[in-house]
Order: structure tokens, then C-alpha cells, then sequence
């Protein structure tokens, strides 16, 4: 034994791994510090976003009567463009938008606090404006604790939760995350901006606290991603996600990007009249499943984006929800191991069983092929236009012609795109296989 | 007209619009779309700390020749210089990551975050 520990658990970060896997711990009666470098939770993190609520239902019962909501997506819209198309698959449901919902939006410096203002309500203290500098580990290796940039003051405890988001710091000096690849990385810029309530509802077809969610693909110019736009209760966020090592060998600026989607013909009439409030980065790990790091050493575990948990699978985006998922199984986990006194590598394996047994690696481990395959290059620059023209094709009234039929259509808008009918058959099955 | 970095009421296109490509004005700074990069940076909070989280070797860079940060960089803090290198001014920094990610030259890009409570803070994040 060196220095007796302070705490039963130090958890590094308040996002909403952070505040979940402290809320865990501290519901067991564990004694557990939470560190935040940024000078409230939620001020260094950004997302689209929307937050799926599902994995809330557990752990904070009727959650939706205190989450701090901007509004309750009842239509979710995933559209293809091309530079002067668009073909979208419009989804609208009345359910989303009563209890117990789908999805919201919420900007992070509000859901954030409240999430950690759960685990602070349940015993677990929060220090802000604190950077965890280091881990400090025991003759033998093991994890016992963190350094601190406050004058170099350290917080121990038999077991530390990294939940220090994308660029996890702590999962590379443990060695669980060794080097980080850039092709497995996103980098999203998001634009916030404002526009008039009223305004939002006539030109999104909503009402009262009714949002609507649009994913878009092929406004990036081949640089493999997305597109993104979201409605708030006055503000909508406007963005695009794009790889890391093709953004840097495109030479385009990011904000060149957010600039082509919002003149595009097919978002522009929403966005008239609106004006920047904040612009923001952030990156996204999107590798998947096979990317993720080891998640438990000697005295230390890893949840969240720390792990590479966000799902981004083309049509999904979801990041913060596996963030609370793994955060709070992570919470338990070391409730279990400090209650038989192991908290090595072993005593903490029950993190990972738990979850495989539950949404957050049985989604990963099942769409494992899904990243690869959303940012092909077929998916990325040639899926999108094809579809276009396909629609066009069948939509355009050629009289005094006779309609083409769907095969020659299909054919032709192929042919344009450069896909063999052959190619689009392979993907399908392949994207059947994958999301199926 | 209606105010820089406003979406146009009838093209829907941002005032000042090029069909494509950027646009460099009198006094060099970078303008995309009627909103120059100041005013773009301009609504971001930034509480400045006094120390450089992130460095950038020079030296390195000079013989560097994919230049992947100065494009890649949302917060646009990587200058070319003349003789080669690159001039880096941390403070308005989004500490994102991307630099270091998309950098391939060993040594170039010491990357830390800001001391506790100070750089970016998102309020729309
Ligand atoms: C552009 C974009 C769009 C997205 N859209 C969505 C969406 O619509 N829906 C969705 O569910 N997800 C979305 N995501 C993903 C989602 O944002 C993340 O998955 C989620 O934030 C992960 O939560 P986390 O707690 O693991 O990490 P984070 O939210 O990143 O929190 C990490 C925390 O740790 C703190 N920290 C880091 N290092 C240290 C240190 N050394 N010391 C002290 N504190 C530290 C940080 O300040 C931060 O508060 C999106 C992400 C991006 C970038
Ligand atoms: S920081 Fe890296 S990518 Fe940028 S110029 Fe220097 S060596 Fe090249
Ligand atoms: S961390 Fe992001 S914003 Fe900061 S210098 Fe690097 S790329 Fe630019």
C-alpha cells in the first residue's frame, strides 16, 4: 500500500460518460470525484445534435420532465444531394413527440450540467476547471490515481474512469489506446444559428416544441461524411462531418463546407434571414467496434467517446446516449469491484460482459462493417447523385415521349455515375447484410 | 443589404456569394460568402490562458510537405510564412485534435490542453 486513497473512485471528465459513470458509483454509496477542465460541464463539448433518450429510462425515471429540451424530434429526414438535387426519405411521427419520445434536441453546455447535476445531487463531487495531467500508478504498474494541474495535486483512488472524450489522453499514457489513427476520425463543424421560433415552425412544419432532424449525404464534395441540420427552440445547427486524412489532402476549408450546404437550394429557404451566433469543432471517433481500445487495465477503466463508443453509421449518429450507457456501466462495474476489494484488470471485467449484454457493444459489434461501407467511395460520391437522377428520371414528364421504365432508368442514371448494375446489386446485399 | 454573415433573403446564397471558391479580400484576410473568418470567430468565447497549449516547431514544418494543417484547422491558426515554415497563435483554439491527427511529421505539434477553466467555451455546443 502507498498513500491511503481519498476517494473510491476518480472519474476525469463531466461529459455525459463522466457524469453518468459518478452518478452510478455515487447511487452505491461510493465516495467518487468527478474532474472537469472546463469551467462547467459541457463548456469544451459540442455535438449535431440530438439526444436519444432510451437509455435514460432507467436511470433517471420520467427524465423527461427536468431534461433541459430544446425540442422533441417528430420528423427525421435523411436526404441525398447532389449540387442541385436532393431526393429525402421523410419520417414523421406523432409518438416521438409525446411521452416517452425518441429523440431531442439539447445543446450540451445545458444537457451536460444537468446530467452532472444528477450525479452531484446523488453524492458525487464535481471540480471544474481542472485538468487531469497524468495518471499515477503504483510500483507495480497499476492505476491509483491522477495528477492535476492545480499546483500538481493529486486525487487517488483504487479505480479511475477515463471519460476525457474523443482525444482521450489518459487511454494513450495507460497504453490502452497506443496510437490514434486519423482515418478513423471525423472532424464535425457545426454553425448555430439564430432564427425566430416562428420561423423555424413554418419553414420545418412544426409546432410548440416539435423539431425535426435532417442527415444529409453527398453535400461534401467526395470528401467522405455527412451533413447535418437540426432544429432548436430558436436556433437551428447547421454542419458537416467529414474524414480526417481526406479533409487534409482535399485542401477545402471546413467552413468552405457548412458554406455549399447552406446555399444549397434544398436548405437554403430554411436558413433565410439567420444569423451566426457560435461556430464550433469537434472531432468524432468513427471508427467503431474494431477501433475501440482495451477497455479495463489494472485501476483504470475507459468510457465514452474515450472509447471510441460513438456509433456513426451513416444513418446513424449516436454518441452521446452510448456515452451513458458505457459511463454507467462503467460506475457499476467499479461498485462490484471495490465491494470484493479487485480492481486489476480482472477484478473490473465485468464492464465489458455488461456491455455485450446490453445496446452499446451489441449495436457496435453488429454494425461493426457499417463505417467502412458509409464512407466508401461508391456510398459517398456516386450512391448519392445516382439516386438523384434516378428520381428525376422516373418524376420528369418527357411527353411526347413514352415514360422510360425503371430498369432503363436505372440503367442510364448507373451508366452516368460510372456504377456497374452488378456493383449496386453487391452493395445492396452488403448494406442489407450490414444494417439488416 | 442585410448584415455580413446573413443568409440572402431571395438567392437564399450567404450575401456576397461566389458560386464556389473562396474569396481573399484587399487586405488578405480569408472571406467565405460575405462572412470573413474574424467575424466567423467573432461570437466564439474564448478565455485565453497565458500559456501555449499547443506548439508548433517550425523547423519541422519546412521540410514538411503535405501542409495538411493549414487547410484542415477549423480555427484557421496555421500561417505559412515565407521562408517555408509556419507561424502558430494558439489562442483561439477549439482544442478539436485535428492537427496533430492530420499531421504526419514527427515532433512538429506539442498538443496539450489549456490549463483548467481556460480556451474555448461552447454555450451552443
Ligand atoms: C459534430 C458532432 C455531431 C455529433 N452529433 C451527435 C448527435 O446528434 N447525437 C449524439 O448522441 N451524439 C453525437 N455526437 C457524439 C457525441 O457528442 C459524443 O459521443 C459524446 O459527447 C461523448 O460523450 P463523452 O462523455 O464520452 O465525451 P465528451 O462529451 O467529449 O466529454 C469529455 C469531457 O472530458 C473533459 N476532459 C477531457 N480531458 C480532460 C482532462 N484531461 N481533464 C479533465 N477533463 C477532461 C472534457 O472537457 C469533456 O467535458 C456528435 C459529435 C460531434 C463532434
Ligand atoms: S504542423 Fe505538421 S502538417 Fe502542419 S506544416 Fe508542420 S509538419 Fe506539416
Ligand atoms: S486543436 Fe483544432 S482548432 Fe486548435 S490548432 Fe489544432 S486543429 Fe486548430
Amino acid at each position: 500500500m502507498t498513500e491511503p486513497s481519498a476517494f473510491d473512485a476518480v472519474v476525469v471528465g463531466a461529459g455525459p460518460a463522466g457524469s453518468a459513470a459518478a452518478l452510478a458509483l455515487a447511487r452505491a454509496g461510493r465516495s467518487v470525484v468527478m474532474v472537469e477542465r472546463g469551467p462547467f460541464a459541457g463548456s469544451k463539448n459540442v455535438y449535431g445534435g440530438v439526444v436519444y433518450g432510451r437509455v435514460l429510462d432507467d436511470i433517471i425515471p420520467t427524465w423527461w420532465n427536468e431534461v433541459p429540451v430544446e425540442r422533441w424530434v417528430v420528423r427525421r429526414s435523411t436526404m441525398m444531394m447532389t449540387e442541385d438535387q436532393s431526393l429525402a426519405i421523410d419520417y414523421r411521427s406523432h409518438a416521438w413527440g409525446v411521452a416517452p419520445y425518441n429523440g431531442m434536441t439539447t445543446v450540451r453546455s445545458h444537457f451536460d450540467s444537468w446530467l452532472a447535476g444528477q450525479a452531484t445531487e446523488a453524492g458525487a463531487q464535481l471540480v471544474t476547471s481542472t485538468v487531469a495531467t497524468g495518471l499515477v500508478r503504483d510500483s507495480a504498474g497499476r492505476v491509483i490515481g491522477i495528477r492535476t494541474d492545480r499546483d500538481g495535486a493529486e486525487l487517488r483512488a483504487p479505480v479511475v474512469i477515463a471519460c476525457d472524450g474523443v482525444n482521450s489522453l489518459l487511454a494513450k499514457e495507460a497504453g490502452l489506446l497506443p496510437r490514434a489513427e486519423a482515418s478513423h476520425y471525423t472532424l464535425g463543424v457545426k454553425e448555430v444559428l439564430d432564427l425566430p421560433a416562428e420561423a423555424i415552425n413554418e419553414r420545418f412544419g412544426v409546432r410548440g416544441h416539435e423539431g425535426v432532424d435532417i442527415e444529409i449525404l453527398g453535400c461534401t464534395r467526395g470528401i467522405p461524411g455527412g451533413g447535418f441540420l437540426y432544429t432548436n427552440a430558436e436556433t437551428v445547427s447547421v454542419g458537416v462531418v467529414v474524414s480526417l486524412p481526406h479533409l487534409a489532402e482535399a485542401k477545402v476549408r471546413p467552413e468552405e463546407l457548412i458554406a455549399d450546404l447552406k446555399a444549397h437550394p434544398s436548405i437554403a429557404p430554411y436558413l433565410r434571414g439567420s444569423h451566426l451566433r457560435e461556430y464550433a469543432a469537434h472531432l468524432v471517433p468513427e471508427g467503431g467496434y474494431d477501433t475501440m481500445p482495451t477497455l479495463a487495465a489494472d485501476g483504470m477503466m475507459v468510457a465514452g467517446d474515450a472509447a471510441a463508443m460513438t456509433l456513426a453509421a451513416g444513418l446513424w449518429l449516436e454518441g452521446v446516449n452510448f456515452a451513458i450507457g458505457s459511463g454507467y456501466a462503467a460506475g457499476r462495474a467499479a461498485d462490484r469491484a471495490i465491494a470484493v476489494g479487485d480492481c486489476s484488470a480482472r477484478g473490473l471485467a465485468s464492464y465489458r460482459a455488461d456491455l455485450e449484454n446490453q445496446f452499446v457493444l451489441a449495436d457496435h459489434k453488429r454494425l461493426r462493417k457499417a463505417p467502412a461501407l458509409v464512407l466508401s467511395e461508391r456510398v459517398q460520391q456516386r450512391y448519392p447523385g445516382l439516386l438523384c437522377d434516378l428520381a428525376e428520371g422516373m418524376f420528369t414528364v418527357t411527353n411526347p415521349t413514352p415514360k422510360a421504365g425503371g430498369l432503363r432508368v436505372t440503367r442510364a442514371a448507373a451508366a452516368k455515375h460510372g456504377v456497374k448494375l452488378r456493383e449496386l446489386a453487391v452493395d445492396t446485399i452488403r448494406g442489407m447484410r450490414i444494417f439488416g | 443589404m442585410s448584415e455580413p454573415g446573413s443568409v440572402n433573403e431571395t438567392t437564399g446564397a450567404a450575401d456576397g456569394s461566389l458560386p464556389l471558391g473562396g474569396d481573399t479580400t484587399p487586405t488578405g484576410a480569408l472571406r467565405w460568402r460575405g462572412i470573413s473568418f474574424e467575424e466567423r470567430m467573432a461570437g466564439v468565447d474564448f478565455r485565453v490562458g497565458a500559456r501555449a497549449h499547443i506548439t508548433v516547431d517550425s523547423d519541422v514544418c519546412r521540410s514538411c510537405t503535405t501542409r495538411g494543417c493549414v487547410t484542415a484547422c477549423p480555427a484557421n491558426l496555421f500561417a505559412p510564412t515565407s521562408d517555408g515554415g509556419i507561424l502558430f497563435n494558439y489562442e483561439e483554439c477549439f482544442e478539436c485534435g485535428t492537427c496533430y491527427m492530420v499531421c504526419n511529421s514527427e515532433g512538429a505539434i506539442t498538443w496539450t490542453y489549456p490549463d483548467g477553466g481556460h480556451g474555448v467555451v461552447f454555450h451552443h455546443g
